[in-house]
C-alpha cells in the first residue's frame, strides 16, 4: 500500500493547533499544555523535523513517506504501550535556524514526547544544542558522525543508520582489493566532504593503498570540468561524493572528460539519491561502484524484510515510487526512519515510558540497547548499538551498475566499520 | 491625545519586553529571545540603510563575522564567554572597516554588488577555513562554555533577559543616533550626499562611521545568536541571510527605530503561523509579502507613524 | 595533465562560463537598465524557463530535438507572459517604488518556488540535449621532428557546449539589433535615458515597462531553456544566475550591451583561468575578489558612464 503526498494529512493535529496559535498568537495559554498529564489512550507524539522546503526537500519527501508507512505499520500492531502513534511534521526549510525553532516547538507547544527524523547535518547540529537543553530525546537519521563524535549531547541519539565514519571506513578494504590503490578523491568543500577526506585517507592507507589527489571543490560550483586536469594521470580508482542538484552536471562533464578512457569509478550514492541512474548524461556511469546504505533495486536474493518494507513505503523494484516511475527514492537513507521507529518503540517499551517524565528512562532503554538483528523492525540488515556513543553500526552495501542497474557486489561486515570510541554519553548527567 | 517622548515611548516599550519575560508561556517566550537577537541586526542593518542609505547586500558577513568572531574564540582557544563576545565584536568592526574602506567607494547599485561579493567571499572562506569552523555543518558551544559572569545562558530566563539586554543595546544606539548630529547628517547624506558634502561634511568619514557602527551591531547580534542558542554554521553567512534584514526593515519601516522589531516579528511569526496552517507556507508567505507592499507602502510602522506623527523617531 | 592542456581546457571552459553568464545577465540588463528596480525574481523566471524545458521535453517523444525546439519557442513565450501579469497586477500599482519593489519580488520569489515545489517536485532533472558529441582536442608537442599534434588525456569539449556559446552570440546580436534598429527598441531606449522625458512625448512609459519586464524574463526563460541540458533543472536553481546576472550586469556598466559581454568574458576567463593555479575554493575567493575590485576600482562598471 501507498503512502502519497497529502493523502495521509489527517493524521496531524497541525490545523487544530494552528487555529489555537493563530487565534492569539502571544498571549493565549497552552490549553495544549493538558495533555502532558493524559490518560493512556492519549497518543504518543513524535515530533517530526522533515526537509520539506530547501535543498534537503527531495530527501524530505522520501523520509515522510517512510515515516508515514511505519506509523501506520507500528499503529496497526497496537501501537506504543498500548497508546497508537501520531507524527507532528513541522518543516524546517533545510536551515539551522529553523531546525532549532522547530525543536523548541515541538517541546513547548505540541508537546511532543520526542523529536525524530532529521537528515542535513548542519540542521542536526544546529537543532541539537536545544534539544539536549529542553530534554527533549532528539533521533536523528543523518548519518553525520556528529553524534558519535562526541560534539552533541545526551539526549542526541542515531539507533537507525550508520555514521559516515564507519561507512567510508568500511569501504576501504573492498576498493583497495578489487579497483586499485592509487585513489584520487573529488568532494564538496565542506565538512561532509571534509569528513569522507580525512576517513577514507586513513583507511585506504590502512589497506596498504594510498590518495594521489584530495580535489574540493566549492559547494556554490555548477560547472566542474576546469577541474578535472587536477585529476593525476596514474589515477587507478576515482572516488566521488558530491551532494546537491548540481551533481548531474557533475557525472555528465566527467564522462565527457574522460571519454572512453577513465579510471575505475567508486562514488557514494548520496550524489544520486532521487535521481535515476538512467537519466540522460548518466550513461557514463556503466559500471561503476557504489556504496549503498540499502540496495536501492531489489536484488535477486531479496529479503522478505525487504520485500515488505518496500510495498509498505510505496516502492517498486527499482527504487522508485508505485504510482511514478520517475520519483525515485532516497533508498539508501530512508530506511533509517523505518528503523529508528522501531528503536524508539522498543526504547519506550522496555523503559515503561508513560509521559515526559519518563524521557530520561527512554534514553537510559535505548543507550542499554545492543544487537539489533534484521527483521521487520530492521529490513536494511543487522545492527550493533553502541550507548555509550550513541551511534549504531550495520552493514554496508557495494553496488556495481549494469545494464542501467544498480547490482550489489558485497557486503561489509558490522566489523569493518568498528572504530574506537570518541565519546561516552553515558557519564553525562540527564 | 498627547504626544508621547519619543524615549519615554521606547523605554516603555522595553518595560513591556521586559514584563513579557515574566508571563509568556514557554514557545512564544523563547521566539520573543529569538526576534529580540534577530532585530539587533535589523537595527544594525537599519543605521547603514535606513539611516545613511547604504543598501547592502553583504550584511551577513558582519553578523557572521560576530558569530565566528566569539564561536572560534571559545573554540580554538577555550577563551571566557565574555572575552569571546569582546572577539566578535572586534572582528564586526575591523570587517566593516575593510569593506568599508573599499567599497564605499562606491555608491547605489555598485556598493550593493560589492557588499555582495564581499559577503561570498567571507561565506567561501569559512568553508575553506573547515578545519576549525567545520564548514557549512558548523559546530556546536557547548552548555559549559556558555556561563557569562556566572550567567547560565542556557536558562530560558536568561536567555531571554540576555536577548533584551542586546536588544536595548542596539534599540538605544538607534535612538541616541537620530538625536545626535552625527545620526542627523547621516539622514541628510542619505537625503542629498552633494549637499551635505558642499555644506563642509566629511560624507566619506560620516559613511564609514555608519557602516563600522552598523557592522559591529550586526557582530554583535551575530555573537549573541551563537552564544544563545549554541550553535555557529556558515549558513548564517549566506545570502539569504543578507536579503533577511533588508526584508525585515522594509516590512518595518526603514528610517524608524523601532520598525525593525516589529518587521522581524512579524516575519517570524507570518512563517511560523503559515506553515500551521499548510506545508505550502511559503505560498502564503509570499502573498503576504505582495499584498504589504500594495496596501502598507511605507512598511508597518512607516503606516502608524503616519497615523500618529511624532511617535516614532 | 600537463600546464598548457590544462589551460587551454579551463580558457574553453571559462568561455562557456562566459557564454552562460552573458545569455543569463541579458534579460537582467534590460530590465535593471530601463527600469531601474532590483527585481529578485528574476532569477526565477530562470528557473521557470528550465522547469518548463523538462516538461516540454518530456511531453515531445521521438527525437531530443523535438521537445528541445518546442520549449525554445514555447517556455520564452509562457514565462514573459507571466512576467507582464506579474508587472500589471503588482509593480504598476506600487509605482516601481525600489523598496517596495524588492519586498514584492521577495513575495514573488516565494510565490513560484513553492509552485514550483508542489507541481514538478524536488528533484533535479536532466533534459537531454538534442545533440551532445564529445570531440577530443589536439595539442601541439616540440618534439625531435618538430612540432607534432598530440590528443591530451582529457583535452575535449561538446557540441553542445559550442553550440550555447554560439547562441550565446546570436541571442546578444538579437537583442543588441532590438535595441538598436526597431522603434521599439528606441522607445525603450528613450525610456531608459529619461523616464519623464519619454512620457512627455507620448511614449506610454508604462505599457513600454510592462513589455521589457516580460522581454528580460522571455530572455531569462531562453537562457535557462539553452543552459539546462548543460545542467539540469531544479526548484531552487534561480539563486545563483540572480546573483550572477546582477554582478555581471553592474560591473558591465548599467544598461551596457557590450559592457555585459565583456564582463561576463571577464567574470568566466578568470574563474576558470585562476583555478588553474589554486584549489578550487581558493580560487573561487580570489576571482570573485578580482571582481569586486574591478568595480571598487571603477564604480560606473566597465562600460559606464560616470556619475549614474
Amino acid at each position: 500500500m501507498t503512502t502519497k503526498d497529502g493523502a495521509k494529512r489527517g493524521t496531524t493535529r497541525r490545523g487544530a493547533l494552528a487555529t489555537l496559535a493563530g487565534g492569539a498568537a502571544a498571549a493565549s495559554l497552552p490549553l495544549w499544555a493538558r495533555y502532558t498529564h493524559a490518560q493512556s489512550a492519549e497518543p504518543i507524539r513524535i515530533g517530526f523535523q522533515v526537509h520539506r522546503t530547501g535543498i534537503g526537500a527531495a530527501y524530505g519527501r522520501w523520509y515522510d513517506r517512510t515515516t508515514q508507512a511505519v506509523v501506520e505499520k507500528i499503529n496497526a500492531e497496537g501501537g506504543i504501550n498500548g497508546r497508537p502513534v501520531e507524527i507532528i511534521a513541522e518543516d524546517d526549510g533545510t536551515d539551522p535556524k529553523r531546525g532549532a525553532e522547530v525543536v523548541e516547538k515541538f517541546a513547548n507547544q505540541h508537546g511532543c514526547d520526542i523529536a525524530f527524523g532529521t537528515l542535513f547535518s548542519h540542521v542536526v547540529i544546529g537543532s541539537a544544542p536545544r534539544a539536549g537543553e529542553l530534554k527533549l530525546p532528539y533521533f536523528v537519521v543523518s548519518e553525520g558522525h556528529h553524534v558519535a563524535s562526541g560534539m552533541l549531547n545526551r539526549y542526541t541519539l542515531q539507533p537507525g543508520i550508520t555514521d559516515v565514519k564507519s561507512q567510508v571506513q568500511a569501504m576501504a578494504p573492498y576498493v583497495a582489493g578489487n579497483l586499485g590503490k592509487k585513489v584520487t578523491m573529488i568532494f564538496p568543500d565542506f565538512a561532509f566532504g571534509h569528513d569522507h577526506r580525512d576517513y577514507f585517507t586513513d583507511a585506504i592507507e590502512a589497506q596498504g593503498g594510498q590518495v594521489l589527489a584530495h580535489i574540493a571543490i566549492p559547494p556554490t560550483e555548477t560547472s566542474f570540468t576546469k577541474y578535472f586536469p587536477k585529476i593525476p594521470r596514474d589515477t587507478e580508482v576515482l572516488y566521488h561524493v558530491m551532494v546537491g542538484p548540481a551533481v548531474l552536471t557533475f557525472v555528465k562533464e566527467l564522462g565527457e572528460f574522460f571519454g572512453p578512457s577513465a579510471p575505475a569509478l567508486f562514488g557514494f550514492i548520496d550524489s544520486l539519491e532521487a535521481v535515476d541512474i538512467a537519466s540522460p548524461g548518466l550513461e557514463f556511469l556503466e559500471g561503476s561502484y557504489f556504496w549503498e546504505g540499502n540496495p536501492r533495486y531489489a536484488q535477486s536474493d531479496q529479503t522478505i524484510y525487504d520485500k515488505a518494507y518496500r510495498e509498505a513505503v510505496g516502492v517498486d523494484g527499482n527504487g522508485a515510487s508505485v504510482s511514478d516511475p520517475k520519483d525515485v527514492s532516497t533508498y539508501a537513507h530512508m530506511f533509517g526512519c523505518w528503523e529508528t521507529l522501531y528503536v524508539v518503540k522498543a526504547g519506550m517499551e522496555a523503559a515503561g515510558y508513560q509521559a515526559p517524565a519518563d524521557r530520561g528512562k527512554l534514553i537510559e532503554a535505548v543507550e542499554a540497547m545492543t544487537e539489533m538483528p534484521e527483521g521487520y523492525a530492521h529490513p536494511q540488515g543487522a545492527k550493533l548499538f553502541n550507548g555509550k556513543t550513541h551511534q549504531v553500526f550495520g552493514h554496508q552495501y557495494i553496488s556495481q551498475v549494469k545494464d542501467g542497474r544498480l547490482v550489489r557486489v558485497h557486503t561489509t561486515s558490522i566489523d569493518d566499520g568498528a572504530y574506537p570510541d570518541e565519546v561516552d554519553y553515558t557519564k553525562h548527567p540527564l | 491625545m498627547s504626544r508621547a517622548h519619543p524615549v519615554a515611548l521606547h523605554l516603555g516599550f522595553l518595560a513591556v519586553l521586559f514584563a513579557l519575560g515574566f508571563v509568556l508561556p514557554d514557545y512564544h517566550h523563547g521566539n520573543l529571545a529569538r526576534v529580540m537577537v534577530l532585530a539587533t541586526y535589523a537595527i544594525g542593518y537599519n543605521l547603514a540603510f535606513g539611516y545613511a542609505g547604504l543598501l547592502s547586500l553583504g550584511h551577513a558577513m558582519f553578523f557572521a563575522a560576530g558569530m565566528y568572531g566569539m564561536g572560534l574564540a571559545i573554540r580554538l582557544f577555550g577563551a571566557d564567554p565574555a572575552l569571546a563576545m569582546l572577539a566578535g565584536l572586534v572582528a564586526g568592526l575591523v570587517l566593516s572597516l575593510v569593506v568599508g574602506a573599499l567599497a564605499l567607494r562606491t555608491a547605489g547599485v555598485a556598493f550593493m554588488i560589492v557588499t555582495l561579493m564581499f559577503a561570498q567571499a567571507v561565506y567561501l572562506t569559512i568553508l575553506l577555513a573547515g578545519e576549525w569552523t567545520r564548514g557549512d555543518e558548523g559546530f556546536v558551544i557547548q552548555a559549559a562554555e556558555r556561563v557569562v559572569l556566572g550567567v547560565d545562558l542556557t536558562g530560558a530566563m536568561a536567555r531571554y533577559f540576555a536577548a533584551l539586554g542586546v536588544f536595548a543595546v542596539g534599540l538605544l544606539a538607534a535612538l541616541r543616533l537620530v538625536t545626535h548630529p552625527f545620526g542627523k547628517a547621516l539622514v541628510a547624506i542619505r537625503e542629498n550626499e552633494e549637499r551635505t558634502r558642499m555644506l563642509g561634511y566629511d560624507t566619506q568619514r560620516l559613511k564609514l562611521g555608519a557602516l563600522a557602527v552598523s557592522g559591529t551591531l550586526s557582530a554583535l547580534a551575530g555573537a549573541a545568536y551563537g552564544l544563545l542558542f549554541g550553535y555557529a554554521g556558515a549558513s548564517f553567512a549566506g545570502v539569504q541571510y543578507s536579503i533577511l534584514p533588508l526584508l525585515w526593515v522594509l516590512l518595518g519601516g526603514a528610517g524608524t527605530a523601532i520598525g525593525p522589531f516589529v518587521g522581524t516579528l512579524f516575519m517570524f511569526y507570518l512563517i511560523d503561523l503559515a506553515s500551521g496552517v499548510t506545508t505550502a507556507y511559503m505560498l502564503i508567505a509570499g502573498v503576504v509579502l505582495v499584498l504589504l507592499t500594495l496596501f502598507a507602502p511605507q512598511g508597518i510602522v512607516g503606516g502608524a507613524r503616519r497615523l500618529f506623527p511624532g511617535w516614532f523617531p | 595533465m600537463e600546464f598548457g592542456p590544462h589551460l587551454m581546457l579551463a580558457v574553453l571552459e571559462g568561455a562557456v562560463t562566459a557564454a552562460v553568464l552573458s545569455l543569463t545577465a541579458v534579460g537582467l540588463s534590460l530590465v535593471f537598465g530601463v527600469m531601474r528596480v532590483v527585481n529578485v525574481a528574476h532569477g526565477e523566471f530562470f528557473m521557470l524557463g528550465a522547469v518548463l524545458a523538462w516538461w516540454i521535453a518530456g511531453a515531445f517523444g521521438g527525437h531530443a530535438a523535438l521537445g528541445f525546439l518546442a520549449a525554445l519557442v514555447v517556455a520564452p513565450l509562457a514565462v514573459g507572459a507571466m512576467a507582464v501579469l506579474a508587472d500589471i497586477v503588482i509593480l504598476k500599482r506600487i509605482g516601481y517604488d525600489p523598496e517596495r519593489t524588492i519586498v514584492a519580488t521577495i513575495g514573488l520569489l516565494y510565490i513560484l518556488q513553492q509552485v514550483t515545489l508542489m507541481s514538478y517536485g524536488p528533484e533535479a532533472r536532466p533534459v537531454a540535449a538534442p545533440f551532445n558529441t564529445r570531440l577530443a582536442l589536439p595539442w601541439v608537442e616540440w618534439g625531435e621532428a618538430g612540432p607534432a599534434l598530440y590528443w591530451p588525456w582529457g583535452l575535449s569539449i561538446t557540441s553542445y557546449k559550442l553550440a550555447v556559446i554560439g547562441a550565446a552570440v546570436a541571442v546578444l546580436v538579437g537583442v543588441w539589433a532590438v535595441m538598436t534598429r526597431t522603434r521599439i527598441g528606441l522607445v525603450m531606449r528613450a525610456t531608459q535615458l529619461d523616464r519623464d522625458m519619454a512620457l512627455a512625448f507620448g511614449i506610454p512609459v508604462e505599457r513600454v515597462y510592462a513589455l521589457v519586464f516580460g522581454f528580460g524574463a522571455a530572455l531569462a526563460a531562453l537562457a535557462a531553456v539553452l543552459i539546462v541540458p548543460i545542467s539540469q533543472a531544479h526548484y531552487l536553481m534561480g539563486g545563483d544566475p540572480l546573483l550572477l546576472s546582477f554582478i555581471v550586469v553592474i560591473i558591465g556598466g548599467l544598461g551596457s550591451l557590450p559592457g555585459t559581454v565583456v564582463a561576463a568574458l571577464l567574470i568566466g576567463l578568470s574563474d576558470g583561468v585562476i583555478s588553474v593555479f589554486f584549489s578550487p575554493t581558493l580560487a573561487k575567493i580570489l576571482a570573485t575578489l578580482l571582481v569586486a575590485l574591478v568595480l571598487v576600482f571603477r564604480p560606473q562598471g566597465l562600460f559606464g558612464a560616470r556619475a549614474a
